[in-house]
């Protein structure tokens, strides 16, 4: 019966002057100042929250990339053809797609992992500082991640 | 007093896995060591490109970057082997699954660290 009070509880009190008198309950009066049951499946993304899980995506993408660094340091191990091959394929157009992808993936990571640093000394965390802080993590990963690669075509 | 805990195991601290603060721990360690190490990769990596084979085997086998690649490549198979379990930990539902994606995820990186300190090494010993 809690269950369906907070199931119902979502609609607000406005909804009682809509002229939907036949879905007034007994209990509309407690509706109105009762805290809303947070939903877990259909929920406001908030930016906060993109940050994380990003942080979490963008870590384990680092996670399957070690392979190609494995494949690039195997293949200049074996043979200069091998490493021809291999470098070739990475420095094609698909290849610095993925490069540039995982060079983001690194730095989004590594500023996200400040961030947790900053808030494990318990700065940032007021909706304040959490919310700039996820705004710079963002802007400063896209921001790196352009200046290493201007930097890598510059020097080329 | 509400607390069953013998002041001892309160003490130790390590809770009712035995690890404590340990994986989180770690995590950090890996983390703060991942960024100077990172830092080093990314600048070698830019660097690097363009190079032919035998100047990457050069460089590559030169002592200072040898040894800082097999810092790297230490610290970031740590930190990825840790953060990975979580992962699997938190989305993982079915035990039996959960257990296999756990030992894969040791494999992986260990395989991943082998293979890579392998690699370096050959290159710095001559091969």
């Amino acid at each position: 019966m809690t269950m369906l009070r907070w199931a119902i509880g979502g609609r607000r009190a406005h909804e009682k002057s809509s002229g939907l008198k036949t879905r007034a309950m007994a209990n509309t009066d407690l509706r109105s100042n009762r805290p809303l049951s947070p939903h877990l499946q259909v929920y406001r993304p908030l930016f906060t929250m993109m940050m994380s899980i990003l942080h979490r995506i963008t870590g384990v993408a680092l996670y399957g990339g070690t392979v190609l660094v494995v494949i690039w340091l195997l293949a200049a191990a074996s043979s200069p053809e091998a490493f021809d091959w291999v470098t070739d394929i990475y420095g094609s157009i698909l290849g610095r797609l993925v490069l540039f992808g995982f060079t983001w993936s690194l730095m989004h990571h590594m500023l996200g992992g400040l961030r947790h640093f900053i808030w494990d000394f318990g700065y940032g965390l007021d909706a304040r500082g959490r919310n700039w802080l996820a705004r710079a993590t963002l802007a400063g990963s896209l921001s790196l991640t352009l200046i290493l690669w201007i930097i890598g075509y510059a020097v080329r | 007093m509400a607390d069953m805990r013998t002041p001892l195991s309160r003490v130790r601290g390590l809770g009712s896995a035995k690890e404590g603060t340990d994986h989180f721990w770690r995590q950090r360690v890996t983390a703060v060591a991942n960024v100077p190490l990172l830092i080093f990769f990314v600048v070698m990596v830019i660097g690097l490109q363009g190079a032919t084979h035998s100047e990457f085997v050069a460089i590559m086998g030169s002592p200072i970057v040898a040894i800082l690649m097999l810092l790297v490549i230490l610290s970031a198979t740590i930190h990825m082997r840790l953060g990975m379990q979580i992962v699997i930990e938190d989305y993982i539902r079915i035990e039996g699954l959960k257990i296999l994606c756990l030992l894969g995820n040791t494999f992986f990186t260990i395989v991943i660290a082998a293979a890579s300190i392998f690699a370096v090494l050959k290159m710095s010993f001559g091969g």
